[in-house]
């Protein structure tokens, strides 16, 4: 079965590069692996790269929510990259951008 | 007056990888208009919230063995209007009003966040809900593409 995320370590970052497609189908898959690495790391920040997501939806939203949620509880910050112009109209609209320990790089 | 140039109708288990095959099917009915990047990511996207909500709201109380199906009917018109209904016979919902409000959800504290129907109304010209309790609900949307 194809790598839904691939993880790189730098120092205190952790980057997961998601490469499928979200929506609820794929998103508790994407979630578990995310969580348990980020469990394990403890890092200080966590960067979601999404160049490679070719669709999200709703259940994507979700998915930065409860990572940003998670991250907190570990004393780290998510910093989202790589987004194009469809995903950063869905992060726009959502509110996200506010969200506390979350920033965009658009 | 506008004229239907092609129609459609798709029967679907409600099952969660059917969100990705709605989204294709949809997709390739649209072609025919030659719709942008961005309109077409706009109607997959509404369509994927319509069947998604179908599969994790409507059919929750299903017990194992029992199977929900989720029907989608699209046309196409003459004036370049896309129209995609979405429909289920599903537990439907009490208060629609309250379901539409941005960030009010029912599902996992956490994983889902109450965003479905605000991207369906955001991304496309408009959005009907009709919900009867016990029976189902019903989503029209609408969508007018760019000559």
């Amino acid at each position: 079965m194809k790598e839904e995320v691939t993880f790189s370590a730098r120092g205190r970052t952790l980057e997961a590069r998601i490469l499928s497609e979200i929506d609820h189908h794929t998103a508790r898959r994407i979630r578990e692996r995310i969580d348990s690495r980020l469990f394990l790391d403890k890092p200080d920040v966590l960067i979601m790269d999404f160049s490679s997501v070719r669709f999200m939806d709703s259940s994507g939203l979700g998915l930065i929510l409860g990572r940003v949620e998670r991250a907190s509880g570990l004393g780290s910050t998510v910093r989202l990259t790589g987004l194009s112009d469809t995903l950063y109209k869905l992060i726009r609209l959502s509110g996200l951008e506010r969200v506390k320990n979350l920033s965009v790089v658009k | 007056m506008k004229r239907i140039i092609n129609e459609m109708k798709l029967r679907l288990p409600a099952i969660s990888v059917n969100a990705a095959v709605a989204r294709s099917v949809i997709s390739a009915f649209m072609a025919e208009l030659n719709p942008t990047v961005d309109e077409l990511g706009d109607v997959r996207c509404a369509v994927s919230e319509a069947v998604t909500n179908c599969i994790v709201h409507a059919y929750k109380l299903l017990t194992d063995g029992e199977i929900g199906y989720v029907y989608i009917s699209a046309r196409l018109y003459d004036n370049r209007e896309v129209t995609v209904e979405i429909s289920d016979n599903g537990c439907g919902i009490e208060d629609v009003a309250l379901a539409r409000t941005p960030s009010y959800t029912t599902g996992e504290y956490g994983e889902r966040c109450g965003m479905g129907f605000l991207v369906m109304e955001s991304f496309m010209d408009s959005l009907n809900v009709k919900s009867r309790p016990g029976k189902g609900t019903t989503v029209l949307m609408r969508k007018k593409l760019n000559p």
